[in-house]
């Protein structure tokens, strides 16, 4: 790809980017969030169209004018949410729109030697009658690589493959990649997750601002050194201090025998929060952490247990209830749950909290309008103004505007799923910071994240979450990798 | 302050004149520019056409001609935007006919109460026939088009047993003037001006009081927040359920109030005067811009597919086209309605 660019209503995604891989090499793409990372991508798997530049397949230009183009040429895409049918079978997922047919009619038996076909090449085992959607992130994605192999991808692009996996499944998918690798395969690999990039990738490439930076083996880019060239200035430690909580603070959230059947059945949960503390929910994917936090929050019903806020019990029946407690939940997939794309950034950040910008029975636009600004600036939302479109900006910028929805409502509790998921180093930090801000005005914090130096970074305690219980409580002291994963695994108590 | 601030403002500046530029182009598009080029070229062609056209007794009768449709189409709105669909509106201006026709004839009073009592009675029928509607919707998920099919063919074969098959004319001449009167008719003589048709004034009335309710109020913020992202807003602490079968309450009660316009200008409820309504509505909604998968639309731009759709069907009577033709022509715009509006989102996408 040479000289890309790519202009949005008010943005300049995209502003002469060039870059190139090699056979059967991983190629890392890095960059701040809105640096065009994303952008990038979707021009090369043909879902966006570029204003100027070219895209060259072995040697030869080529106008990638749709992603039926794309598939000509090789090019699979593996994006960041999937895109599998969720109702669907898997054997039919994999096949989709390659379908062996006998005159007209599906040809069943030969489907399924092509699907176990490609899986045993993969070394793999799928569940191919399961629909889709009752399928686990990690095999999700190995649907989607068999897909792509099925179209038979030269180039598989892979945003943030590792976002949603644990570190076990982590290795399962590099094991992957490298024997892929071997047959010839390249890989466009894009990650905010600096640290495994030694392990997986042979060059990487920095891009800001819509720009390249710089492309260099692996070998001779350190981490610091790239994270400086990401952000265009040097960053000093990962996570701030943690103020250590008052002795004399008081429980603000106190959780009795939590039980709900929603998703992964979660039982008998208890724990409590005091002011200015965060407790981290630890545990794999599919443990039930996200499920606790979601009752806590009225998203899913609880069938049993007690919340109280302040001392004072609260009926959980709704999202509704919750927020009228004090609970704001900040999910863990903003495009789904966190925000209307459609809307503006000002319609997003008072959704929550109409009620307060209510004059005579309207919407007072210009307070909503103060608010927002006052917001953008704290927040530091890259938007060109507060009635941008949401779907407009970029993962972390929307991820600010979710903040700024919850932050507005001076909530009591705040309950963060996955919150810097996707996010790239600069905006982590900022978010870490904003934690921070929040426990000094005396709120308390309970954060999921899969990122297990997150939880021990940014917690004072941990509570790590195996088949839907809470199985063992650490102080922040004693919450040692080793330990947390001994449990989460359920190798330990 | 903070490192890195003074990057950010620069970015802000520079992106500033690029976002206004976007804007503009944006606004013009997004407030149904299209719509006002079609009715451009409407009237373009009656310059060529046809004289009598653009004549005030003419356009007033067009605005008197598309009241019905528009006030259905203007709950029909918020239907749609919230991703739903009505399509038992048709068969509400019958049974809410009939019903509002039967109530007047069986009371002993007379006069502008019995107007008012009618009306009252009326949008309590049509209202409650759109919580029927909403119910299954919003508690069991199941999909709008169902349940107001279901509601369409039960209103219809309702107002037919009864009215047993026959209009049921209105005893009392009450509603006249409703139905046919005009204001502002002292000039007719001086200007050929023959004044605003009395349901042209309702219609107005509730485009205006619509209008705010879907701009300016929490409520409408709502229905916008339901039809872009459900989840969300549920999240967001927003009852999805109540603003759900809320929008459905309003088609009801905007399905009575077109059918009591209706029936004061034929002084009879009819069981069949609804038949086919329910697509005109949706297709004056289409018109004028509203997406079907919600999220998106106008009160006002509905108004104007009202209006467009009343002036083509206006202008092929003036210059007798037959009426399977016009059939041919509407069907068309329609199409070229929806093809413009997505050829727009992907202009304002790019």
């Amino acid at each position: 790809m040479k000289g890309i660019v790519k202009t949005f209503p008010g943005v300049r995604a995209l502003d002469g980017v060039s870059f190139d891989v090699r056979r059967g090499e991983v190629h890392a793409l890095v960059g701040e969030n809105g640096a065009g990372k994303s952008t990038l991508m979707k021009t090369l798997a043909g879902a966006y169209r570029a204003d100027g530049g070219a895209i060259e397949v072995d040697g030869a230009d080529v106008s990638i004018d749709g992603p039926r183009a794309a598939e000509k040429f090789g090019i699979g895409m593996i994006y960041q949410e999937f895109n599998l049918v969720p109702d669907l079978r898997v054997i039919d997922n994999i096949l989709l729109g390659h379908e062996p047919a006998r005159s007209g009619f599906l040809d069943r038996s030969k489907a399924l030697a092509r699907a176990t076909g490609i899986l045993a090449e993969l070394g793999i085992a799928l569940p191919l009658e399961t629909l889709a959607r009752r399928l686990p992130v990690a095999q999700q994605q190995m649907t989607e690589i068999a897909k792509a192999l099925v179209r038979d991808a030269r180039l598989i692009v892979m945003d943030e493959p590792t976002a949603a996996l644990t570190d076990r499944e982590i290795a399962a998918l590099f094991a992957l990649i490298a024997k892929l690798k071997a047959r010839g395969v390249a890989f466009v690999y894009i990650s905010h997750r600096l640290e495994e990039l030694p392990k997986i990738s042979d060059r990487i490439t920095v891009i800001r601002d819509g720009k390249t930076i710089e492309t260099r083996a692996t070998a001779d880019m350190p981490q610091d050194e790239m994270i400086r060239l990401m952000v265009g200035r040097s960053l000093s430690a990962h996570f701030p201090d943690l103020p250590p909580v008052p002795p004399d603070a008081s429980e603000v959230l106190t959780v009795s025998g939590l039980s709900c059947a929603s998703g992964v059945p979660i039982e008998d949960v208890s724990f409590a929060v005091r002011a200015g503390e965060i407790v981290g929910l630890a545990g794999l994917v599919g443990a039930g952490r996200t499920e606790i936090v979601r009752a806590i929050a009225g998203a899913d019903v609880a069938r049993e247990g007690t919340i109280d806020v302040d001392g004072r019990r609260v009926a959980v029946r709704s999202p509704h209830d919750a927020i009228a407690a004090g609970i704001a939940l900040i999910t863990e997939d903003r495009k789904a749950q966190g925000l209307v794309l459609g809307m503006g950034v000002r319609e997003n950040t008072t959704l929550a909290h109409l009620d307060r910008f209510e004059r005579g029975g309207f919407v007072d636009r210009a307070g909503e309008t103060a608010t927002t600004n006052r917001e953008i600036a704290e927040l530091r939302v890259r938007t060109p103004n507060a009635e941008q479109l949401v779907r407009n900006l970029s993962g972390g910028n929307q991820q600010k505007v979710v903040l700024a929805k919850w932050l507005i409502g001076d909530a009591r509790v705040y309950l963060f799923d996955e919150p810097t998921r996707g996010i790239d180093v600069g905006a982590k930090a900022e978010i870490y910071a904003l934690m921070v801000a929040l426990l000094a005005r005396g709120a308390a914090i309970v954060m999921v994240s899969s990122e297990l130096p997150e939880v021990l970074g940014m917690s004072h305690r941990v509570l790590v979450v195996r088949g839907g219980r809470v199985r063992a409580e650490f102080a922040r002291a004693d919450a040692t990798p080793d330990k947390v994963i001994a449990v989460a695994a359920g190798v330990a108590a | 302050m903070r490192p890195g601030d003074e990057r950010l403002q620069a970015d802000l500046a520079a992106s500033a004149d690029a976002a206004r530029a976007a804007q503009n182009r944006s606004r013009l598009v997004r407030t149904g520019g299209g719509i006002v080029a079609l009715l451009v070229v409407v009237f373009a062609i009656n310059a060529f056409s046809n004289g009598s056209f653009l004549t005030a007794g003419n356009l007033t009768n067009v605005l008197r001609q598309i009241t019905y449709n528009a006030i259905l189409a203007i709950g029909q709105t918020f239907v749609i935007i919230t991703a739903g669909i009505d399509l038992s509106v048709g068969s509400l201006i019958e049974l809410t006919g009939v019903v509002m026709a039967s109530f007047a004839n069986a009371m002993h009073f007379d006069g502008p109460l019995l107007v008012v009592a009618t009306l009252l009675v009326g949008v309590g029928v049509g209202c409650l026939a759109g919580l029927i509607n909403a119910i299954p919707v919003v508690t069991l998920n199941l999909p709008p088009f169902i349940t107001t099919l279901a509601m369409m063919l039960m209103a219809r074969g309702l107002a037919f047993k009864i009215a047993h098959g026959q209009p049921v004319p209105l005893q009392s001449g009450a509603f006249t003037s409703t139905g046919t009167g005009f204001v502002l008719s002292g000039f007719r003589a001086a200007t050929g001006f023959p004044g605003i048709p009395i349901p042209v004034v309702w219609l107005a009335v509730m485009v205006i009081a619509f209008a705010v309710l879907l701009t300016r109020t929490r409520f409408g913020r709502y229905v916008f927040a339901i039809g872009g992202n459900e989840e969300a807003a549920r999240l967001a602490g927003i009852d999805v359920k109540f603003v759900k079968a809320m929008v459905y309450v309003i088609s009801g009660g905007c399905a009575a109030i077109a059918s009591l316009l209706l029936m004061a200008k034929f002084s009879s409820g009819s069981p069949n005067t609804g038949i086919g309504n329910e697509l005109q509505s949706i297709a004056a909604v289409v018109v004028g811009g509203t997406s079907l998968a919600g999220g998106r639309g106008s009160v006002v731009t509905t108004f104007f597919g009202a209006l467009l759709i009343g002036l083509l069907n206006n202008v092929m009577n003036l210059l007798n086209i037959e009426s399977y033709t016009q059939d041919i022509v509407l069907g068309a715009v329609i199409l070229i309605a929806v093809v413009v509006d997505e050829l727009r989102k992907r202009y304002l996408a790019r």
